[in-house]
């Protein structure tokens, strides 16, 4: 077994490397005294950072990508977890089908679900406004919140419910004491996941968005295509960090839960 | 033992927490997609004459099959890299489950723009890859890694490898991880144990594993813009550069209706082989 | 109908009257009715799917019966959701609540009955203490073995001082040693608290060790409600023989009445056994033996059979008979039995018993 054991670990070595390397570099770049991507930089510096924070563009960016993330995250997490508790234990006919239903958004490709809401928006006027937008941000990341609350409450025991109600427990107070503190930190980590792919998401506030609402992901994307300097590597790393510290804060809550495997 | 669930809610109650959710989907997404693909038999007249476009246009036709083409090429790709890190994952040591999982969840919670991008970086003709392999003497000039196959490939595989791994080691999980010393206690060799015992039960997984990649990979649009070429060309582009650039919203649709159709078909054939439980996991 | 007045002692604490509850086409109970007395230990004994622990959860108030009454000190509670009604319950599975300490978990019913903050506090205390875990009250329940966190569930349903604790498997998920200390200490406390509980359970054994009365189930029904040297001694079916201890079922005919035993033909020699029907001549029935009950010799009257094996248990001895028609018995002689011990592999031996020890049973 041992020539096994060494490929699979040649892999997964391989693949390590694969995933991490390029964020890395970015990272690396993004500190370089130079105006063009060599690498290793030939020095290092903090100028694009500071050319990030002096260009009103990309903090415009920065705060329109806040002001639909917000909302985003709350509207989201708050209809998702209703309509995970309603599907897994309102014991609706049809259920599995409804759960389903709702799911769609996964799996059809971002870019049909954009285009068609460019063109249900023009009727509206809803292109370039920030509800359109924030809309649009919880189509993608509804789906993603009911499944994760979903998951969690599948996972939560029935007969805590049951022994709280032999106890003396109204249905009320067992939600309250018992349900609810117990789902809490999916319900939580559920939100960070949301506000960070509302803060990722591009190609709906690509369709959805104007010159005027571009989020960060966009002013990125017009970069990108055009002729790019290090400052997209500075804004990409500060996103990099961004993931870096939601998947922190999304272990830390899954600490304190207690690993409930 | 025979005691059902509790006091579960009844009545209105679970259809009115289900409502808002169910509203903003019907109203925001499913109607949305339904008034584009309706385009496609609509716009600018009623008939077939935008699917009748795709088919005799040479330029539709070869970017659809190029895009199944392209997905063909990366979903192989991905699994056969996948693989082994979920069996790690899953049959190693705690500390190599966690550090894998660590590496594996990096990618997954950066944004696919953000790894694109740094791709490219990497993958330049005078980026770290390149430099690295000529001044260790693999090759002696840079190789063309960007802006063809190759660069899409290599960006789509690593984008998609999240997605393959945390499902694939769900399933193999649930593997009893005595079988394989049981087989071969019984005399078979590692290899013929793995092909007979261990990869038949990590198949559901390795089934639902490539029809998500091949199924996400036909909607890409951020990897081929960015690490293809014009032959690298995909729907999704296609797509963007009708609404977007021509306005041409019957072949927009037209072009969004052949993709979801696949999709669907797909997910339909997934679902008669391994059950529509595994697919929704 | 006539109901005893509110907790009195004299009067049943709980009475189930002709529940029934159907899932679909299958009555998983079907017209069970029953009485539980005052500071009496009551055991559900049958099978997985006997319907035990679904008359449980009925009496629990987890599950509707679809007919019936359930009556719990004096007053019809079978409309009642679980929170009115006056129960403790312990679970197969524990359900502790996981983000409570042991603690919190205790003081939870008291905390739903508004106690002051100071009387839960020492009431707690008094649960976990005469649970043996006083010193546990701040670690949470996943640090604790099995064993302690069903200690501490029973501390939880007990502390209120429910009129009825329920109990569904709760000792089905611990090992064997830990199961039989654990036996022992539920029935201290019952015996020190003087609380009435309903037990269930699939394991006889247990049954027989801690109730005042078991009630057999199966399918649904109750076949027989006794003490268990009742249920063992004058099983009223053939199941009930079956589940409760070892039996010998052997085939016969009845040949006709000898007072008030019945005349039966065992493998053609004719024997005595009791029976709970007139059987008439010529009818096939079965008897029901305990091996304990079967006497040997090596000569004389009796069923003649062949010695096949010789099983030594230490306090006892184990003989596996054969007889000329194939079948296997099982006779169970304790050390000491001087004539038997003489046996031999291979041996011809005849076997006999008293009539009042076998039981005959239609079929």
């Amino acid at each position: 077994m041992g020539r096994w054991r060494l490929l699979r670990a040649l892999v997964c070595a391989l693949v390590g490397i694969y995933l991490v390397a390029p964020l890395v570099v970015v990272l690396i770049i993004s500190f370089s005294s130079a105006s063009f991507l060599r690498f290793p930089p030939p020095g290092y510096s903090l100028r694009w950072y500071e050319n990030l924070v002096r260009d009103p563009a990309w903090m415009d960016a920065v705060w329109v990508s806040i002001q639909i993330l917000v909302p985003t995250a709350l509207l989201s997490t708050a209809l998702g977890t209703a309509a995970a508790l309603a599907l897994i234990r309102g014991r609706l006919p049809g259920a599995g089908f409804v759960g389903a239903a709702l799911m769609a958004p996964l799996v059809v490709p971002s870019i049909i679900t954009s285009a068609g809401l460019y063109i249900a928006y023009r009727g509206l006027g809803l292109n370039g406004t920030l509800a359109g937008m924030v809309i649009g941000h919880v189509v993608v990341t509804l789906p993603c919140v009911i499944a994760t609350v979903g998951s969690a409450l599948r996972s939560l025991d029935p007969r805590l419910e049951a022994a709280a109600a032999t106890l003396g427990a109204t249905p009320a107070a067992a939600f309250r004491r018992i349900t609810l503190p117990l789902l809490a930190p999916a319900v939580l980590s559920s939100m960070l996941f949301a506000a960070v792919l509302s803060f990722d998401e591009l190609i709906v506030s690509l369709f959805v968005g104007s010159a005027r609402l571009r989020t960060v992901p966009v002013q990125m994307w017009s970069n990108i295509r055009g002729d790019f300097d290090p400052t997209v590597a500075a804004i990409a790393s500060l996103c990099f960090l961004v993931a870096l510290i939601a998947l922190a804060l999304e272990a830390l809550l899954r600490r304190r839960n207690g690993d409930r495997e | 033992m025979e005691a059902g669930p509790v006091n579960g809610r009844r009545g209105a109650g679970p259809w009115l927490l289900l409502l808002p959710a169910a509203l903003v989907m019907l109203i925001a997404f499913a109607l949305p997609v339904g008034m584009l693909l309706a385009r496609a038999f609509t716009h600018p007249e009623p008939g077939l004459q935008n699917f009748i476009l795709l088919w005799e246009r040479p330029v539709y036709l070869h970017v659809l099959v190029n895009t199944v083409m392209i997905a063909a090429a990366a979903t192989p790709v991905t699994l056969i890299l996948a693989y082994p890190v979920a069996h790690a994952m899953a049959h190693g040591s705690p500390r190599t489950r966690r550090l894998l999982t660590f590496l594996v969840l990096i990618p997954f919670w950066t944004s696919l723009l953000v790894r694109s991008f740094a791709t490219v970086i990497l993958l330049q003709r005078r980026g770290p890859l390149n430099t690295l392999l000529v001044n260790i003497g693999v090759i002696d000039a840079p190789l063309p890694l960007i802006y063809n196959l190759t660069g899409v490939l290599l960006g789509a595989v690593q984008t998609l490898l999240p997605f393959v791994i945390f499902p694939l080691y769900s399933s193999m999980r649930r593997i009893d991880p005595t079988l394989m010393p049981a087989a071969l206690t019984m005399g078979a060799s590692p290899v013929r144990a793995f092909l007979r015992v261990y990869l038949p039960l990590s198949l559901p997984g390795l089934m639902t594993g490539a029809t998500l990649v091949f199924i996400s990979m036909l909607g890409y649009f951020v990897i081929p813009a960015l690490l293809g070429g014009p032959r690298q060309t995909m729907v999704g582009q296609l797509i963007q550069d009708q609404v977007g650039q021509l306005g041409s919203w019957g072949v927009a649709g037209a072009l969004s209706f052949v993709l979801l159709a696949v999709t669907a078909g797909l997910l339909g054939l997934l679902h008669r082989l391994v059950g529509l439980k595994a697919v929704a996991r | 109908m006539t109901l005893p007045a509110m907790g009195d002692p004299a009067g049943p604490i709980l009475e189930l009257r002709g529940i029934r509850k159907q899932y679909g086409r299958l009555a998983a109970v079907d017209d069970v009715s029953l009485e539980l007395r005052h500071g009496e230990f009551l055991t559900f004994l049958g099978p997985s799917g006997s319907g035990k622990t679904t008359t449980l959860m009925l009496v629990a108030g987890l599950q509707q019966p679809d007919s019936g009454r359930i009556i719990l000190a004096g007053k019809p509670v079978d409309r009642l959701p679980p929170y009115k009604r006056d129960i403790g319950m312990v679970f197969q599975h524990y359900a502790l609540f996981p983000h409570m300490t042991v603690r919190r978990n205790v003081a939870f019913p008291l905390e739903m009955r508004g106690t002051p903050r100071a009387e839960a506090e020492r009431l707690v205390s008094a649960a976990l203490a005469m649970v043996g875990l006083p010193d546990h009250g701040d670690r949470l329940p996943r640090q604790l073995s099995g064993g302690q966190q069903q200690r501490v569930a029973l501390a939880r349903a007990m502390v209120y001082r429910p009129a009825l604790l329920l109990m569904d498997e709760p000792l089905g998920a611990l090992d064997k040693a830990l199961r039989e200390g654990l036996q022992l200490e539920i029935k201290r406390l019952h015996r020190e608290q003087r609380m009435s509980v309903l037990y269930v359970t699939h394991d006889q054994a247990e049954a027989l060790t801690m109730s005042d009365r078991i009630a057999v189930f199966d399918e649904g029904r109750i076949q027989q409600i006794g003490t268990p040297s009742e249920l063992y001694e004058r099983p009223a079916t053939r199941f009930v023989a079956s589940f409760v201890g070892e039996t010998n079922f052997i085939p016969g005919t009845v040949l006709g009445r000898d007072g008030d035993a019945c005349r039966i033909a065992v493998a053609g020699v004719p024997m005595l056994a009791s029976d709970r029907f007139s059987a008439q001549p010529g009818t096939r029935v079965t008897l029901a033996i305990r091996p304990e009950r079967l006497r040997l010799s090596a000569a004389g009257e009796g069923v003649p059979a062949e010695l096949v094996d010789l099983i030594y248990l230490g306090n006892a001895r184990r003989y596996v008979l054969r007889l000329p028609d194939g079948t296997e018995w099982s006779a169970l002689l304790q050390a000491g039995m001087a004539d038997a011990a003489t046996l031999r592999h291979g041996d011809a031996v005849r076997l006999t018993w008293e009539a009042a020890h076998a039981t005959a049973f239609p079929g």
